[in-house]
């Protein structure tokens, strides 16, 4: 029994519906990421499973206890479940150590005392307790509220662009130590964010969404290697998409060459390919070469724009020592063992 | 969720309806004919009125600007001999009432005054007489008024000058403009909303005005109000008076309302601090003048007459009936304020959970108190509560043969209710701010954590509005005691408060006796001008 269960939950504002028949789980300990645009109901998603919006079908669960449906809604303070606002919300008037004895007020001063020493030493602050919110930094803000609500032991973490607020340097090494401190509570999380390397960064697994459906819900490494989706797969990561034609033996003819295929489609079926830059290796022993249109500098290596005899364009890193030019032909290899395609419409 | 909004809109409702009858009442008096009073009026005084209305706004608006604008400039853009002091003293004269100010040039500039009998011992009796100008006139009044209310147009141009223009100022350097070039092209333009706002709620307190031009035997539309009142006993002729007044307000209203939204095109949202040049020699001497000689002939001069006044005539004031002035004056503020500031909060509150059109609406409506002369609400609100209980008394006489005569008109009630819809707004503003620090994320995090309404009210709300509360309160405290005209027309008899009596002294042309008083509203005003600098000062760190 997963400890999270969200069960065809939908939500509707007026006639708009925000959330489509979402459906997804988390077991115990494991840390999830709805990952999508802004507006794609991620938020909402999140809020719903707080309990500060109403859903208007389907179901949530935390381990057994349903929480929301159609007709029941378990008030927000009854859940037992922390979340941690876009702004951190740190109440301004109170110092550290009471802004994270907030939600454990029912414990007695040892009890409460012990917790705070546990929580400090955890997100690394040990000697915050007396401060007030303003003299901390957006980093140290950011884990206070992080500690605040893991004090009560939350059954579920939810968090809402937690690391949005910061300086682009200190997110992702921020969300590795934050994973960190969540998987060392061993705590259920439910994080929502629009920036990939955050969510490769702290999730297990990922979701996707757009336009309030969930299309995806997968681990890092298959959204990444084996989206479901066009979206997804333009969405997630670099690439490009050249036509192709499917085959028999689950063969693709498109300009590049002849490419393998997993898909189940008819011979002759029309199909999107998703080329990765890490599916092209550059290699100047190759007799597969293309005319450069576009090359661009990123320190460690160029991107290459190459066009294909067709006039479709793939793109190709290379390691910045090598000095083709513009206009020249780039010798390639290509290292792709099933190529994604989706059928066109 | 459903029940509690409509409770609050309920609310919300109850409150617009019971502080904005009065003047929907007043309003009906335009379907009302005129009687033979009005004609009389409009054939000998209403042109006066008018005319004189006219000239004290466009004599004050020049007298604003000129004391206002270029001192905010310099402020914003140069460090110069104290200028961080100049900075927020210049707002000092904002503590006195302009009715105030009056009666101490009055007692300085008059025949016997300290400055004639000075100048009758180097020139002749007679050449004093004829050069020296009456102080008791339009052009005296002017003066005072721009004396007093040059802080509005300060206040707004410095925030405009300091906030927004920066960058821009810095570009035009660099293409080679000098600074009065920049000023009068650059800055004055772009800050040119902002000073119109300023400009019309200086306006708005000259129209409001009451004390001052009567002291200075000038007929203006709050005398003549106050005069048809208490002379002609006629309410449809003041009434109608008062709706004429009122369409000049409602003309400065729709102006500021304009300036305010073409404002928010100047601003930038980057509070960077302003760079200031230090200047020096003959440039900074001229720079302390210009930024010193109002806080000089707006404060320090009346309130060094007030002192004298107060300490000459300490021996005689200081009895039993002084104290029972300062304990009704205070008391009455006290209670005013404290209720405004509860009904502020209702609304604020109001606003806050709702956050819907109508309910904001309904808020906006409550608080254009601020903008009505306290003649005309006190009218209003006399009219109102007349009209009532003599209802009340013909339906009992009627129904029981008992007469119940007047309930409400006459007693302090109808006094704070009139202070208290004048006043609303000054306080719903500083509990808004206060409120909007209260994210809704903190009240939902709040909730996460286990916490039930009360304790978010106790535990967070509370303590974070604690400085926003007291700062209503002060405000709306202060405002009742410097108030002059509402009180003089709506007070029960016999009762007295610190603004009245300076009033009645002065009009018994005994402005020392009215020293002591006056300087009281003054210290007291002070307070509220302690509050705005430091609020000043915050904003520039």
């Amino acid at each position: 029994m997963p400890e999270l269960l969200v069960q065809e939950v939908s939500s509707s504002y007026g006639k708009i519906k925000i959330l489509d028949q979402i459906s997804l789980s988390l077991q115990k300990g494991e840390i999830g990421c709805l990952l999508g645009s802004s507006g794609c109901g991620k938020t909402t998603l999140l809020r719903s499973i707080a309990g500060l919006q109403a859903i208007s079908d389907g179901k949530i669960y935390l381990k057994d206890t349903l929480l929301s449906s159609k007709i029941k809604q378990t008030a927000t303070e009854l859940r037992n479940i922390g979340m941690v606002f876009q702004d951190y919300a740190l109440f301004p008037h109170l110092t550290v150590k009471q802004n994270i004895a907030f939600g454990i007020s029912n414990l007695n001063k040892g009890e409460q005392q012990k917790r705070i020493v546990e929580l400090l030493e955890l997100i690394n602050l040990p000697n915050i307790a007396k401060r007030y919110p303003h003299q901390l930094s957006g980093g140290q803000q950011q884990r206070v509220a992080l500690a605040r609500s893991l004090a009560p032991k939350p059954k579920l973490l939810l968090m809402d662009e937690p690391f949005s607020g910061l300086d682009i340097e200190l997110r992702e090494s921020l969300a590795k130590e934050i994973r960190k401190i969540i998987k060392s509570e061993n705590i259920t999380s439910l994080m929502v964010t629009h920036n990939q390397n955050e969510a490769y960064a702290i999730s297990d697994t990922i979701g996707i969404m757009k336009d309030g459906k969930l299309l995806q819900w997968a681990p890092p490494f298959t959204i990444y290697h084996q989206p479901t989706h066009p979206f997804i797969a333009s969405f997630i990561g670099q690439g490009v998409f050249i036509n192709g034609t499917f085959t028999k033996h689950k063969q693709i003819n498109t300009a590049l060459g002849i490419l393998n295929s997993n898909n189940d489609f008819k011979d002759g079926d029309e199909v999107s390919v998703l080329i990765r830059p890490d599916d092209i290796i550059h290699d100047d022993d190759s007799k597969i070469s293309f005319k450069i249109i576009n090359k661009d500098f990123r320190g460690s290596h160029y991107i290459f724009t190459l066009l294909l005899p067709n006039k479709e364009h793939i793109i190709c890193l290379s390691q910045s020592h090598n000095g083709h030019d513009i206009g020249s032909q780039l010798g390639i290899k290509i290292k792709m063992d099933h190529a994604i395609c989706f059928k066109n419409c | 969720m459903r029940t509690i909004s409509k409770k609050w809109f309920f609310v919300t409702l109850v409150v617009t309806i019971l502080l904005t009858t009065p003047i929907w009442l007043l309003v009906s008096f335009i379907f009302e004919p005129t009687n033979e009073n009005w004609t009389h009026l409009a054939k000998t005084l209403l042109p006066e009125y008018i005319t004189n209305s006219l000239i004290l706004m466009f004599g004050v608006s020049i007298g604003t600007l000129l004391f206002g604008v270029y001192s905010a400039w310099l402020i914003t853009q140069y460090q110069f001999f104290a200028s961080n002091i100049l900075h927020w003293a210049l707002l000092l004269p904002l503590a006195i009432p302009a009715y105030i100010i009056a009666y101490t040039y009055t007692g300085l500039l008059e025949f016997e005054g300290p400055v004639q009998s000075y100048l009758r011992t180097i020139f002749s009796t007679q050449t004093v007489l004829q050069w020296f100008p009456e102080v008791r006139s339009l052009g005296g009044a002017i003066l005072m008024f721009s004396l007093v209310l040059y802080p509005y147009v300060y206040l707004l141009a410095r925030a405009a000058f300091a906030s927004k223009s920066q960058q821009i100022i810095e570009v035009s350097k660099t293409l080679g403009a000098s600074p009065l070039r920049i000023f009068f092209k650059v800055a004055l333009p772009m800050a040119r909303p902002a000073i119109i706002a300023g400009l019309t709620l200086a306006l708005m307190e000259t129209l409001a005005d009451f004390g001052t031009v009567k002291h200075f035997g000038i007929p203006t539309f709050t005398t003549g109000i106050y005069r048809s009142w208490t002379g002609f006993g006629d309410t449809t002729t003041t009434a109608q008076l008062s709706l004429l007044l009122l369409a000049f307000v409602i003309t400065l209203i729709l102006i500021e309302l304009w300036s305010r939204r073409q404002a928010k095109y100047f601003t930038h949202q980057k509070n960077q601090p302003p760079i200031t040049t230090k200047i020096t020699g003959l440039k900074a001497v001229i720079a302390f003048i210009i930024c010193s000689l109002p806080i000089l002939l707006g404060f320090i001069i009346p309130t060094s007459q007030l002192l004298a006044w107060s300490i000459n005539s300490a021996q005689t004031s200081f009895n039993k009936e002084f104290f029972e002035l300062i304990w009704n004056s205070f008391y009455l503020a006290f209670f005013t304020a404290l209720i405004t500031v509860i009904i502020a909060l209702l609304l604020a509150y109001s606003k806050r959970i709702q956050d819907n059109k109508i309910i904001y609406t309904l808020v906006r409506i409550t608080t254009f108190g601020y903008a009505i002369p306290g003649t005309v609400i006190a009218i209003a609100v006399m009219i109102l509560f007349t009209t009532f209980d003599n209802y009340i008394d013909s339906f009992m006489l009627a129904n029981f043969n008992i007469s119940t005569g007047l309930i409400l008109s006459g007693t302090l009630f109808i006094l704070v209710f009139a202070y208290t819809f004048r006043f609303l707004s000054v306080s719903l503003q500083t509990i808004d701010s206060g409120l909007s620090r209260i994210k809704n994320s903190m009240d939902e995090t709040a909730i996460t954590l286990g916490a039930r309404p009360t304790r978010i009210l106790t535990k967070i709300h509370l303590p974070m509005l604690k400085t926003s509360l007291l700062t209503a309160f002060i405000l709306v405290f202060v405002e009742v005691l410097k108030e002059l005209p509402t009180t003089l027309i709506l007070r029960p008899f016999n009762f007295n408060t610190l603004s009245v009596r300076a009033y009645e002294m002065a009009a018994d042309e005994r402005l020392a006796d009215a020293g002591l008083p006056a300087i009281l509203i003054v210290l007291t005003g002070l307070i509220p001008v302690i509050i705005l600098s430091q609020i000043m000062r915050k904003q520039h760190a």
